[in-house]
């Protein structure tokens, strides 16, 4: 079992959700969060003073998958939010130790599907 | 003191609040249309609104008070005699508003010149540039706005003398404002990745502006009789019930067809019933405002949400669907149930034995759709070769309040 973690440009969100219902991946949690990478963020400005370094939006999607389905749902979120561009964002892959289903206390794979 | 003699007071402070609820109409329509875009347009669209109160407001006072309503030639546009309101001081005019100043029916009618413009907005949200929008609009107040208010209302303009009934500017206002929002997407295209509808981003936001939308039409409409007079009251209760009307209209139809009673729909009802009632405001009984305050209703649904799906343009907030269509109905309607028992200044429609009045509002109706749709086009192309009118495509992915303003109308964190 894997937990995806992608941090992807809000405007891609809807792309990716669509690659993801075409792998038949349909769990993710959604939540908009901020951050900056290299590019160290943007400049806004109020009554004329620059506030340099302001973190940009993003989303940040969560995905727990059967190790079968990390390929394809790593597929499906490079194909949605992927532009060729800084600021795409990153996909992280982490290890996840179990997973219980809180209607039924199953446990690992099975709570996931 | 001879001046004084010609004012009458009552007039004067009623014409002046009423000014000023005219005024609030236009950040009220700011947040009506603010509430309606998505969160990262949010800010785009208040510039939008408010920069037009400015720039209008000086151009007003310029040169377009004196094309709409000065001297008039050949009965197509005032002349410049006005400029910078020379010869337009405190004494009143003969023909407009004759017991209050001049400047303040100057005034009054500067705060309908700067909603006209800001109508437009709703349609090319999301998406325009705002110096090639800044652009587009000064040449359109000045070119299209201020010829037809002539036509419609100064002494001597061409539709005033065919006998053309227009109370408060359906179609000065509405049918124009409506056309050119059409006109404008028509050529201007749709937003990016909205191929799906889109939830508006602050629904409270909008019914706060339709809410005040309301409010400030009284001074609109009742503001229009240019007295504290009975033809005030008239227009201030038919503009309550046409609204009331059209709103309830809409939600009884989102409710068989749709299923549901929705928020937006009373708010766009409301609305539509509120632009269709101008026309008619100083004209017609209560009943008829009831009426036509449904027609309204039934007409800009189904325009807002079977037509516009039918042909897909994407006239993002309904300013066609809405003003254009709701201004039609009005102005039609106007030459159905306008009688002289409410306004003897004004004319008997159809209903009331004289079908030569539906002929001239038709008509007047078809001269303004096809000079606001000709001059809306050649304004565009020309603005839109010199400068430009839409913004990056990624710039647009982003939104315009970020990279066109470096601002976010809300924050995540303090």
């Amino acid at each position: 079992m894997k937990y995806v973690v992608a941090i992807i440009k809000p405007h891609k969100l809807e792309a990716v959700m669509q690659e993801l219902d075409k792998e038949e991946i349909y769990l993710r949690t959604v939540s908009e969060v901020l951050g900056c990478g290299r590019q160290k963020g943007v400049t806004e400005v109020y009554r004329g003073v620059k506030e340099v370094g302001n973190l940009l939006r993003k989303v940040k999607l969560e995905i727990a998958v059967n190790d079968k389905f990390l390929e394809p749902t790593i597929r499906a979120i490079t194909g949605g939010a992927g532009e060729g561009e800084i600021g795409d964002g990153k996909i992280f892959v982490l290890d996840l130790k179990d997973c219980i289903r809180i209607r039924t206390g199953e446990h690992g794979g099975e709570a996931i599907g | 003191m001879v001046i004084m003699d010609k004012i009458n007071f009552a007039d004067l402070t009623w014409v002046m609040i009423a000014t000023a609820l005219v005024m609030i109409m236009t950040p009220t329509l700011a947040f009506f249309y603010g509430g309606l875009v998505r969160k990262k347009n949010v800010l785009s669209v208040l510039l939008q609104c408010l920069i037009i109160l400015c720039v209008i407001s000086i151009q007003w006072i310029l040169f377009g008070y004196s094309l709409a309503f000065g001297p008039d030639k050949g009965g197509v546009i005032g002349g410049l005699e006005w400029l910078g309101l020379n010869g337009v001081g405190m004494a009143p005019h003969d023909t407009y508003m004759n017991t209050v100043p001049h400047q303040l029916f100057m005034i009054f009618q500067m705060m309908f010149a700067v909603i006209t413009p800001a109508l437009i907005i709703g349609s090319f949200v999301e998406r325009i540039k705002f110096s090639g929008f800044l652009l587009f609009i000064i040449l359109w107040a000045t070119l299209v706005y201020d010829p037809l208010a002539h036509w419609v209302w100064a002494k001597d303009g061409w539709l005033m003398s065919l006998g053309a009934l227009d109370f408060a500017g359906g179609t000065v206002i509405h049918i124009n404002a409506g056309i050119s929002a059409l006109i404008f997407v028509l050529l201007l295209g749709k937003r990016q990745g909205i191929e799906h509808p889109r939830s508006p981003h602050n629904l409270p936001l909008a019914v706060l502006g339709a809410g005040f939308l309301w409010f400030g039409w009284f001074g609109f409409n009742a503001g229009s009789a240019g007295a504290a007079n009975i033809v005030a009251v008239s227009a201030f209760i038919n503009t309550n019930t046409a609204a009331a009307a059209a709103g309830l209209t809409w939600m009884i139809l989102d409710w068989l067809i749709n299923k549901v009673p929705t928020m937006l729909g009373v708010a766009t009802g409301l609305v539509a019933g509120l632009v269709a009632i101008t026309p008619a405001s100083g004209y017609v009984t209560p009943l008829s405002a009831l009426v036509i305050g449904i027609l309204a209703g039934i007409f800009c649904f189904l325009f807002v949400s079977k037509v516009k799906e039918q042909f897909g343009y994407d006239d993002s907030l309904d300013v066609f669907g809405v003003h254009g269509i709701g201004g039609i109905v009005g102005a039609l309607a106007t030459g159905l149930f306008a009688t002289k028992t409410i306004n003897d200044a004004g004319n008997n429609g159809l209903f009331y034995g004289n079908p030569h009045q539906l002929w001239i509002q038709f008509l007047t109706t078809i001269v303004a759709i096809a000079f606001s749709a000709i001059m809306t086009f050649i304004l565009f192309k020309i603005v839109d070769m010199i400068i430009g009118m839409r913004v990056d495509i990624k710039d647009e992915y982003i939104g315009l309040d970020l990279t066109q303003q470096h601002e976010t109308g809300y924050t995540l964190y303090d």
